[in-house]
């Protein structure tokens, strides 16, 4: 298929629909509402379910229900939408089922502004919703990476029966950019979902999808259970992307939109003479410690950049163990820090280490 | 000969009365000197002349489901009975 | 003449639609008699196997242990939404939800209130016993007036506290609602009349008509501090007069059984 020129929102929507995303249940809010406009049209055109809630409270336990039945379910809302479905996400996440659901993020907190933030990382990657658990969480930087993973998302959800949350910002669902959507797949027939679904008991004992286990020893084994997926979670699905990081010495930290602004900067100071490359994490659950503990053991300084004030940087420093120092730079409130910024930042630190050595 | 009569699944009977107090015979009795497996005083039913008509009004009552009523009927209508 | 052969029928027992667990009720509480007659009902319309249920959160959070049939738990209040998001995706399927009046008329206003005005083809089966039962017999949004909770100690005062929410009041100036009615648990003959009335639910969404839901006034003996035969006679003498039993909405083109 050739590439197209396609705006992100829209690019998600019928990424999933093309993934077999047979409903999508959804309350409008900037800056996503072109996802679930999107939805509207083409779900019903190809017999699937379209249904805008009357809340994004009502819109996840829709999904919820959906999902139980063993179809594959999303829904897409921006940050003060997402604090509502956090109720929702935590009973999918302690009933197992598998859900992927889009947060094109908005400044906050609060009712904040329409502008891209990064400032539900903690929210979402931290686990969502009360309880023991942490959903697959990715970001994209590119148009197409946000095609290619939401199709992913389906995947690795039915994979682990777990929530797969794509972490995305005003910008990303936005912009438009060349990107080719891949090829249809069919929604699954009713035959071949999964066998812990609610499809009716019929020849067989009922299923029954709860996420209350009220023996604490029954809840424990729950939550070991889950603890287990994670760990498999984190050994198999690590995603993240290097640039220009074989002879660095300073090495950028960044994810999505902030990923890509670092990029730009890195070029000019490259250009500039400043041995820097950048660390771009695609999962930020499971995030890629490793990979920045390598990097960290390589370069002297990590500079993280995000577009909050100072969330992924935690998990950096947890990565890096000391290895190398990290400092932060971040812009809040919707403001998307400009190549320059960055550069200057990166600046800094040459001179740092420059005066240092 | 009685035409009616009932069983009770006295391991679901929490003893709440229910029954005692709208059987129209008032044939059943809490017991007395026992308890069920859950610590409650569950139903009996005391017919000794055989006054159960298998109304099925216990059962309709009951909270637990724990009443099977039976009822004599013509031979010819046996399938056709329902409460 | 010969005399008729006479032969004893099983007559009465414990719908297929319901398992052989027991239910954690308290004595005489009444849910135990509200599953019994949806469990009949289904069994009688032959769909066990073809019906999906949604309990709530509040005593009967555990109804799926006693249901025969595939069920889900919900969150609280969200039983319509989830039960809105089975049957999109599984239109042939029966699916109701099994709700309290906390969990229904207090947290899950504005799900329930959605539900029907969307005319959702689902049944919700609405236990109103004026009181929240599970977390120990606190003021429920069906309290009525003057009535004591754990958290109305002193009664429910109006002034403080407003009105008891009438549901089926409510819900039924909803277009999509094909049939809401109000059944009380309280005697024999309430309980024959609450039967049909589930019956007729069940068959509202079968036939595609929209939206169906049975109030049914129960009891909570333990929470209002009575014996189970007064709490069925506190449902006539106190709840009756608040909540008036009748059919509030039946859609015209309802066949009914």
């Amino acid at each position: 298929m050739a590439k197209e020129l396609l705006k992100g929102n829209v690019a998600f929507a019928e990424a999933a629909i093309r993934a077999g995303c047979e409903a999508y249940f959804g309350y409008p809010i900037t800056p996503q509402t072109e996802a679930l406009e999107h939805m509207s049209k083409r779900m019903p055109e190809l017999g699937r379910v379209f249904l805008q809630a009357e809340s994004e409270v009502a819109a996840i336990n829709m999904v919820y229900g959906a999902a139980c039945t063993g179809v594959r379910v999303m829904t897409s809302s921006s940050s003060p939408g997402i604090s509502l479905m956090m109720e929702g996400i935590s009973y999918i996440a302690g009933s197992e089922i598998p859900v992927v659901i889009i947060n094109v993020m908005r400044g906050g907190p609060g009712l904040g502004n329409i502008a891209p933030s990064q400032g539900d990382y903690n929210q979402m990657v931290k686990g969502g919703g009360h309880g023991d658990f942490q959903p697959i969480v990715l970001a994209p930087a590119t148009i197409q990476e946000f095609i290619d993973l939401t199709v992913e998302a389906f995947d690795l959800a039915e994979k682990y029966r777990t929530i797969v949350a794509l972490l995305a910002d005003g910008s990303i669902g936005q912009m438009m950019e060349p990107a080719e959507l891949p090829p249809m797949r069919p929604v699954r027939k009713f035959k071949d979902r999964p066998s812990w679904a609610l499809t009716g008991a019929k020849g067989r004992d009922p299923n029954i999808i709860s996420s209350i286990y009220i023996d604490p020893v029954e809840e424990e084994k729950l939550n070991l259970k889950l603890m287990k997926i994670k760990e498999e979670i984190i050994a198999n699905e690590v995603r993240y992307r290097d640039l220009m990081l074989e002879d660095a010495e300073i090495a950028v930290v960044a994810f999505g939109t902030a990923g890509r602004i670092a990029q730009s900067a890195i070029k000019t100071a490259r250009e500039e003479g400043i041995k820097v490359g950048l660390l771009r994490p695609i999962s930020l659950f499971p995030f890629p410690y490793e990979r920045v503990k390598q990097v960290a053991d390589q370069v002297k300084a990590i500079l993280v950049v995000e577009m909050n004030g100072g969330q992924m940087v935690e998990d950096v420093r947890l990565g890096a163990e000391g290895r190398a120092p990290v400092t932060f730079y971040g812009r809040m409130g919707g403001v998307v820090p400009m190549p320059d910024e960055v550069l200057e930042e990166i600046q800094k630190l040459h001179a740092k280490l420059k005066g240092g050595s | 000969m009685a035409k009616g009569r009932i069983e009770i699944n006295e391991a679901l009977c929490k003893g709440c009365t229910l029954c005692t107090l709208n059987c129209p015979k008032e044939i059943l009795h809490m017991a007395q000197d026992r308890f069920n497996a859950k610590g409650y005083r569950p139903v009996e039913i005391i017919d000794p002349e055989g006054q159960c008509t298998g109304c099925s009004i216990c059962a309709i009552i009951c909270p637990e489901a724990a009443i099977t009523v039976f009822r004599m009927v013509k031979a010819k209508d046996r399938v056709a009975e329902k409460v | 003449m010969e005399k008729t052969k006479m032969v004893e029928s099983q007559i009465y027992t414990k719908p297929e639609s319901l398992t052989e667990i027991g239910t954690h009720y308290c004595p005489g509480c009444t849910h135990g008699i509200a599953h019994r007659l949806i469990a009949e009902v289904i069994d009688e319309m032959g769909v066990r196997e073809n019906t999906i249920g949604i309990a709530p959160v509040g005593c009967s959070v555990f109804a799926y242990n006693y249901f025969n049939m595939d069920f889900a738990e919900a969150a609280h209040g969200r039983a319509p939404a989830m039960a809105t998001g089975i049957k999109r995706v599984n239109p042939d399927k029966i699916v109701f939800t099994y709700q309290g009046d906390g969990d229904l008329a207090s947290i899950g206003a504005a799900e329930i209130l959605h539900a029907a005005g969307r005319g959702e083809h689902i049944t919700v089966i609405f236990i109103n016993n004026a009181i929240y039962g599970m977390t120990g017999g606190q003021m429920a949004p069906t309290t009525l007036p003057g009535q004591r909770t754990t958290s109305s100690p002193m009664g429910r005062d109006i002034e403080l506290h407003g009105f008891p929410m009438k549901m089926c009041e409510i819900l039924s100036q909803t277009d999509g609602a094909a049939y809401i009615v109000r059944r009380s648990l309280h005697d024999v003959a309430n309980i024959r009349k609450a039967k049909k009335a589930l019956r007729n639910a069940f068959e509202a969404q079968q036939q595609g008509l929209g939206f169906s839901m049975v109030e049914l006034l129960s009891s909570c003996p333990t929470n209002w501090g009575i014996t189970p035969e007064d709490a069925l006679k506190w449902i006539e003498s106190h709840m009756v007069p608040m909540y008036p039993l009748g059919d509030y909405k039946v859609h015209s083109a309802l066949s009914v059984k």
